[in-house]
């Protein structure tokens, strides 16, 4: 009986999650047996875990298909947030390693907690289920939470992770009442279930499953940090070590929006025209109170913080569209987005010296004249999330908007115009940046700021080289996503 | 590989190679892209060369896929209107290096890499047949100047600069919904095939649909020619550019907007744009006189000459909107002469700051009396700019009011008045500044022209001439290519009806030669 419930197919479906699992757990075990003297070890060993994990994933990519009874599902979507999260775990570490040097906290439980929270995402990429969906939540989140307090004597690290906690589980908490009530009113936890439950039904009781979606959309809306729900973002993202910011702007969204695209589209699809108005008002409020509260910005960490919630926005634009190219579109611009915000973290982990001391726009004065490289680097980061032709951002938003104009619907066109102008908008703060590097002469921040070490250059060079080349070539991905979007319906 | 590809591509080439040079020699920056931009600029010439002067559409075409979904391709030619904005685009940027040479001593490296970067996007702006491609473009070029506006600029560089690309920024916006919406409706970004289509009856636009799509195009246009009252980042940026800066930006960079009307506007939307015709005739005499009339009180002299431009760009956009023949020659000619003479004239400004540090017109006089070669050239320039018979303004101005003439009589009455202007605010700033009484400073520190300034001012000045007498050289393939465009804002027959009746005449009357 145990031996046919979990076959060998199912292993390796799971093999991402195994893989990070293990290696994590691994780490810690190891901690005490290896020289303290040693501190690149873990980073490495983490960096091996994510390829491997990678490797994983699109090895159970060979053979697609449903695991453990239906629970997980391995498909092109799946396996593309997967690869997503990973790539920017190995992202995240690759600044670590100065990072922690600089602030002397050298330890094997940030990496294992960052393999943790990696795999708990990868969970939420493939769960076809909402009870391994809110199973991959938690161990992202709590995972999640330590890594905002790493840094236990600063002040600020606390709050955020606190703030992290506390409002964080209050969102989870909606997220499951809204499974529950799903549950009463179709008696299935499984996404294909449920669709099939409410399509099967003459008359879905909307106001119930309309109560459920709204209450998985307040849990949701939170981990990518939409409007309404996106005050906890600026805290913690300002008081989380920068390397832990730049991943939890990005790791944690992505899978969140994977899920967000698979409940919405698939379990909800059939009552789609009910939560549209709803999703498109998020969108916008995203897109607004993002951009225009970034503008008043001092702090870059803050900053980068409002631009996220606005880029939320943006992709909540393409859900809004409801539509396979949306789907696509959404996930193309995920990409994207999060290669460029990881890297734009690890600049300001590159340049905010011991103990975070400079992370205000200003100190970013004349970075272009001290370290050409970094300043460089960090405006195609700009330039992308500013949406300028040649880099992923701009594609990104080009298949968005796209998409929502394909709807025909009125009220798209004007969503589509708004979001437009609101990223003029944007430009706006990201400029600032780019004249402080640029057009000031350098300040201490900029004079004081290390050398490139060799890890550092390679987490600044890949995103770059990531987003010029999906600028220029973004078709072959796009193409992967749409087929891969065709299935979540 | 043609030689068109190559011309726009030697560019981004140099633009990757020059950001490798080392930073500490500065002098091989300047080695490199001097000799790279001759180069380009002497392969531009072989497009003249190998032109088909008898053949009204794109040549040089290349047509590439580039991304599979959307459909995007990597689509490039030129027609008679592109042909000589290349040209400007090519020939100024090695003129504007030469005037940087010893100017720029911060960071020489990348001011030579954004000046390349900056002729790719122009070059591409104007040889785009792919709307997608425009579009990237249009953009590119953005990025450059506004790194060249915000780090070798003066005092308040980094406000125009700012507001420099935020403007063009919103505007692009509204014309990237255009585009998007263009490609949902007809599954083709490709500018040739729209025009087949809608040519061939197959794409047809409501009346609705016809306004907001033309608005979307024209506002992002408008806001680079500028067309008033959109013209408020333009005096800022000019005056706080470099002068390299502000030549490419008065020169060229003015005209992607004034060439976007004549090429995507009108042939796509011939019905709105009659529509609107008289409305943006308004707007564009109002810019005219209001030009003239703020430069002519300007006590800064890069705010007088950026006014004016306002002032001269207003007679484009009436050439244009005056749906003549003729009218459209003058337009065309008139973005060549204006990106010569203005070009020319932020030069010679160029060298006067050089000399005196100062933009100020009461901080000169008697610039006559210790620097003659320098007062000559800068009068030949004025004398060219507002217009003197046998330099090239007045044939593109001339050209404009004939157009207009047949349009609608009333606006050239007013559009004359504007070129009257002209010559008051363009002498009295001669008068200001050459002669009258030499103060110490001014004879202290006002060498005559150095050898390179004589390099960079000489081209300009013979192309005044030679534009102003033998316009027919320069006229030919344009008239072919706005006849080409005439035709197409004739296309949809219905629209006939909806022009005023003497508008409509004209175009019959034209029609019939």
């Amino acid at each position: 009986m145990a031996a046919s419930l979990v076959s060998s197919t199912d292993l390796i479906r799971f093999l991402p999650e195994i893989i990070l699992t293990v290696m994590g757990t691994a780490m810690m075990v190891l901690d005490p047996l290896i020289n303290k003297r040693d501190s690149k070890f873990f980073g490495n060993f983490a960096i091996a875990a994510l390829i491997a994990g990678i490797a994983g994933a699109i090895y159970a990519f060979s053979n697609p298909g449903t695991a453990f009874g239906g629970m997980l599902v391995v498909d092109g979507f799946a396996t593309f947030f997967r690869v997503v999260v990973m790539s920017v775990g190995i992202l995240t570490v690759l600044p670590s390693f100065s990072f922690l040097a600089r602030q002397d906290a050298e330890t094997s439980e940030y990496h294992a907690l960052l393999l943790f929270s990696i795999a708990g995402q990868c969970l939420m990429a493939a769960a076809n289920d909402l009870i391994m969906v809110f199973i991959g939540l938690e161990i992202s989140s709590i995972a999640s939470y330590v890594l905002a307090g790493y840094l236990r004597d600063d002040k600020r690290s606390n709050e955020a992770a606190l703030k992290y906690f506390l409002l964080g589980s209050f969102a989870t908490a909606f997220f499951l009442y809204g499974v529950a009530i799903v549950y009463g009113v179709t008696g299935t936890v499984n996404l294909t279930g449920v669709r099939d439950a409410i399509s099967g039904q003459d008359q879905a009781p909307v106001i119930f499953l309309g109560l459920a979606a709204a209450l998985m959309f307040v849990g949701l809306g939170f981990k990518v940090s939409a409007a309404p729900f996106q005050i906890w973002a600026p805290d913690v993202y300002q008081g989380a070590p920068s390397p832990v910011s730049g991943f939890l702007s990005t790791g944690p969204k992505a899978a969140a929006f994977a899920v967000f695209l698979r409940i919405f589209l698939t379990a909800f699809g059939p009552i789609s025209a009910a939560w549209q108005p709803l999703m498109g008002v998020a969108a916008l409020a995203s897109m607004t109170i993002g951009n225009f509260a970034a503008l008043l910005q001092t702090n870059v960490k803050r900053l980068l913080a409002y631009s996220s919630i606005a880029h939320a926005g943006y992709v909540l634009v393409a859900l809004t569209a409801r539509s396979e190219i949306g789907t696509a579109a959404a996930m193309f611009y995920l990409a994207g987005y999060t290669f460029v915000n990881v890297g734009a973290f690890a600049v300001i982990s590159q340049l905010s010296g011991k103990g975070e001391k400079f992370q205000n726009v200003e100190d970013l004065a004349g970075l272009g004249k001290k370290q050409p490289l970094t300043a460089a680097l960090f405006t195609i980061y700009l330039l992308s999330l500013i949406g300028v032709p040649l880099t992923a951002g701009f594609f990104g938003k080009f298949y968005i908007f796209k998409a929502a104009l394909d709807t025909h619907q009125p009220a798209m066109v004007w969503l589509t115009v708004l979001g437009l102008l609101n990223s003029a908008v944007g430009a706006y703060y990201y400029l600032r940046i780019l004249v402080m590097m640029y057009m000031h002469e350098p300040g201490e921040a900029a004079s004081s700021v290390k050398p490139l070490t060799p890890s550092m250059r390679l987490a600044l060079l890949l995103p770059a080289a990531g987003t010029l080349f999906l600028g220029i070539f973004p078709s072959w991905l796009l193409e992967f996503a749409s087929r891969s979007a065709a299935l979540v319906k | 590989m043609n030689l068109l590809t190559v011309v726009l591509l030697l560019p981004l080439a140099g633009f990757l190679i020059a950001m490798a040079i080392p930073r500490s020699s500065p002098q091989a920056s300047r080695n490199f892209g001097m000799a790279l931009a001759l180069i380009i600029f002497v392969a531009s010439l072989g497009l003249l060369l190998w032109f088909d002067r008898g053949v009204a559409g794109e040549q040089f075409t290349v047509d590439l896929p580039w991304i599979s979904t959307p459909e995007i391709h990597f689509h490039i030619g030129v027609d008679g209107i592109s042909l000589w904005l290349i040209l400007l685009s090519t020939f100024l940027t090695p003129i504007c290096m030469l005037v940087s040479w010893r100017t720029v001593q911060d960071r020489v490296k990348e001011f030579f890499a954004f000046m390349l970067l900056l002729e790719f996007g122009l070059v591409g702006v104007f040889i785009a047949q792919d709307l997608f491609l425009f579009y990237v473009f249009w953009e590119v070029s953005l990025v450059p100047m506004y790194f060249l506006i915000g780090i070798w600029g003066h005092d308040r560089r980094i406000y125009a600069a700012v507001k420099f690309f935020l403007y063009t920024m919103a505007g692009s916006m509204l014309m990237l919904v255009a585009i998007i919406y263009l490609y949902n409706k007809t599954g083709t970004f490709s500018y040739p095939v729209l025009l087949d289509k809608l040519a061939s009856g197959q794409l047809m636009f409501t009346s609705q649909e016809q306004i907001l799509l033309f608005l979307a195009f024209f506002i992002a246009f408008a806001i680079k020619v500028p067309l008033f009252p959109l013209h408020t980042w333009l005096p800022d940026a000019h005056v706080e550019a470099p002068t390299a800066g502000s030549i490419m930006l008065a020169s060229v960079m003015l005209k992607m907007g004034t060439y976007g009307i004549l090429h995507f506007c009108l042939p796509l939307f011939p019905v709105a744009a009659h529509r609107c015709a008289s409305w943006i005739a308004v707007l564009a005499i109002i810019g005219i006189l209001y030009g003239a009339l703020v430069a002519m009180v300007q006590p800064n002299m890069k705010k007088l000459v950026a006014y004016s431009s306002v002032s001269h760009l207003g007679f484009v956009v009436l050439g244009i909107f005056s749906f003549t023949q003729i009218g459209f020659d003058g337009a065309v000619y008139q973005m060549l002469n204006h990106g010569i003479s203005t070009g020319a004239l932020f030069l010679l400004v160029g060298f006067l700051y050089e000399r005196r540090h100062s933009l100020e017109i009461s901080d000169y006089g008697g610039v006559a009396s210790v620097a003659p070669w320098l007062s000559t050239a800068f009068l030949i320039t004025t004398l060219a700019s507002i217009g003197l018979p046998v330099l090239n303004n007045f044939v593109g101005e001339f050209l404009v009011l004939q157009g207009t003439t047949m349009a609608n009589f009333s606006w050239t009455v007013w559009a004359a008045l504007g070129s009257i202007f002209a010559a008051c605010y363009m002498l009295w700033l001669y008068q200001r500044v050459f002669y009258g009484e030499t103060s110490d400073e001014v004879r202290h520190h006002m060498p005559d022209m150095k050898l390179r300034e004589w390099a960079a001012i000489v081209p300009l000045i013979l192309m005044m001439v030679w534009m102003g007498v033998y316009s027919q050289s320069f006229l030919q393939p344009v008239s072919k290519t706005t006849a080409r465009v005439l035709d197409q804002t004739r296309l949809n027959v219905p629209i006939r009806v909806e022009i005023q009746k003497g508008h409509a005449v004209v175009l019959e009357a034209h029609n019939g030669r």
